[in-house]
């Protein structure tokens, strides 16, 4: 009985065994390895990092106090701004449904087209709204056109995806009932398959038209029309005050949709 | 007693309920979209000439070049680092300012500090931070690396401070009640709890800002994405459709690796 006692106590209670407390060891080690080699292989001049704080100190010096007398031009371009974002969202609508329709695996026609969607979709939100923007922007010259098919392209993958995903989620009793009564196809998609997707529909799109107004933001430092093209304008020339109205106004603009898109989830949904 | 037989229909009800809010946004759209494309500067005539240019560009795309790969995969591997060195960091300090911004731990003025760094460097696309710190420190990596820090710290910041706010109390007021530190009771009580969390949001993090290092070489902060500016600026389309070809490829392959840990690791 004393024995048996004490081979309890000297029991240590160990979080990991030894074979995850090495692993564990093995992870950190490449980890900190990898690291390592970043910040010596990395092509940083240092004395430049140990002046960073002071040239950010003086940046920041330059821009105050902010420059108050664009500010009719700055409104304007943010209107602007506004209409790329919303446009492109309106557009995305029209195409990002088909892909999304093609790339849900209960509702696609065949595995051709199941791939095919998929592709669009992966292709789409791999390239960035700029380097879809300094594309667009070659075909079509500079100007709110080319803003406007950047954010309508980068946005298809990230609405279709996410649709795609409603799609698949949906629950299955209502199409199969439909069908049993001998509807046709397009009766068991407008009353079986909609409805059911509508809520989330909603969700995504004022998600989206939520990101494309930041992403339209910078839309113009590549020529693609918006407020970026007034904040360039302003860095070329060293007018730093006016850099600093339009950096505020952006926060403001940013805030301002958030809480539009919050008021718009609560009553719409 | 002809009594007609009463014929009802069913119809489908609308999705938004009231005719008034369901028509008002029916013509508000239609106005809006009418007003929009009413007051924004199309250049018709620039863009009439924009599908034989299309046909241009793309027939000078194809087939993508992929001679030059060294400068391709030194982009690469500059964009690697600048996402790595950017998340370490990043993950880093966005532990403080989570604190900071978790209205449970946090004291109230410190609690509306953190939100506004958070809020503030949120607002801003990673694009012109990253202009703003190349006209600050100069071009290179180094900027690039100071802009995803930034943006890292907003995004993994405010999911973080959430998550703190979400933690169950009772470690903490045993810490408190035992008489602990507040900063015995951060380490013991509150980050053991929200680690699993942030594990998996820097693997989120990292692939997140390996996309984004491609874009912040655009305008000079090292990486591909100077690379491709390049390619674009010399017309060399041949050259920058090998790099976007490449760069879906690497997001593609991160964004399984990443997903494969963060299943293993949440």
């Amino acid at each position: 009985m004393v024995t048996s006692k004490h081979s309890v106590a000297s029991r240590v209670w160990v979080r990991y065994s030894r074979r995850e407390r090495w692993t564990r060891w093995l992870i950190m080690l490449l980890v900190c390895a990898v690291l390592v080699w970043a910040v010596r292989d990395v092509d940083i001049f240092w004395p430049w990092v140990w002046d960073a704080p002071v040239q950010i100190h003086s940046l920041a010096e330059r821009m105050w106090p902010p420059d108050l007398r664009r500010l009719e031009e700055i409104v304007g371009a943010m209107v602007e701004t506004v209409h790329i974002a919303t446009l492109a969202t309106f557009l995305t609508i029209f195409l990002a449904l088909p892909i999304s329709w093609i790339s849900a695996q209960n509702t696609t026609p065949n595995r051709a087209c199941l791939w095919l969607g998929r592709f669009i979709l992966v292709a789409s939100r791999s390239v960035n709204t700029i380097i879809w923007a300094l594309l667009f922007v070659a075909i079509f010259g500079p100007g709110v056109l080319a803003g406007i098919l950047a954010i309508t392209f980068r946005s298809i993958g990230f609405v279709g995806k996410l649709m795609g995903e409603a799609i698949e989620e949906i629950d299955r009793k209502p199409v199969e009932a439909m069908e049993a009564t001998g509807a046709s196809r397009a009766c068991v998609v407008l009353y079986a398959i909609v409805p059911q997707v509508m809520p989330a529909f909603f969700a995504v799109i004022i998600l989206r038209w939520d990101i494309n107004i930041r992403e339209s933001t910078v839309l113009g430092l590549v020529g693609a029309g918006g407020i970026g093209v007034i904040l360039q304008g302003a860095i070329d020339t060293f007018a730093w005050p006016t850099v600093a109205t339009i950096l505020c106004a952006i926060v403001l603009l940013v805030l301002a949709g958030e809480a539009v898109t919050s008021v718009l989830r609560r009553r719409v949904l | 007693m002809s009594a007609t037989p009463v014929t009802r229909q069913w119809r489908k009800p609308h999705f938004i309920a009231s005719p008034w809010l369901r028509w008002g946004l029916i013509l508000g759209t239609v106005f809006y979209l009418g007003w929009a494309l009413a007051t924004l500067p199309f250049d018709w005539s620039r863009i009439s000439e924009g599908i034989p240019r299309a046909a241009r560009i793309f027939g000078g795309g194809f087939p993508p070049s992929f001679e030059r790969y060294e400068l391709l995969f030194s982009g690469f591997k500059e964009s690697f680092q600048i996402a790595l060195l950017a998340t370490l960091l990043g993950v880093l300090l966005s532990i403080p300012f989570a604190v900071m911004a978790a209205r449970n731990i946090a004291p109230r003025p410190i609690y509306l500090l953190g939100r506004s760094v958070i809020i503030v460097s949120r607002s801003f696309h990673p694009v012109i931070v990253a202009i703003l710190f190349v006209k600050a420190v100069g071009f290179g990596p180094l900027a690039g690396i100071l802009t995803l820090t930034l943006y890292s710290i907003g995004f993994v910041g405010k999911l973080l401070a959430e998550e703190i706010e979400e933690i169950d109390w009772g470690q903490v007021e045993a810490m408190r009640a035992a008489g602990a530190s507040y900063l015995s009771t951060l380490i013991f009580a509150v980050f053991p709890q929200i680690l699993p969390r942030q594990i998996g949001l820097s693997m989120y993090q990292l692939d997140s800002n390996l996309r984004a290092s491609a874009v912040v070489g655009i305008v000079g902060a090292g990486g591909i994405g100077s690379t491709l500016m390049n390619a674009f600026g010399r017309y060399d389309y041949d050259f920058a459709f090998a790099i976007l070809l490449v760069i879906i490829a690497v997001i593609l392959v991160s964004e399984g690796i990443s997903g494969w840990v963060r299943k293993r690791v949440w």
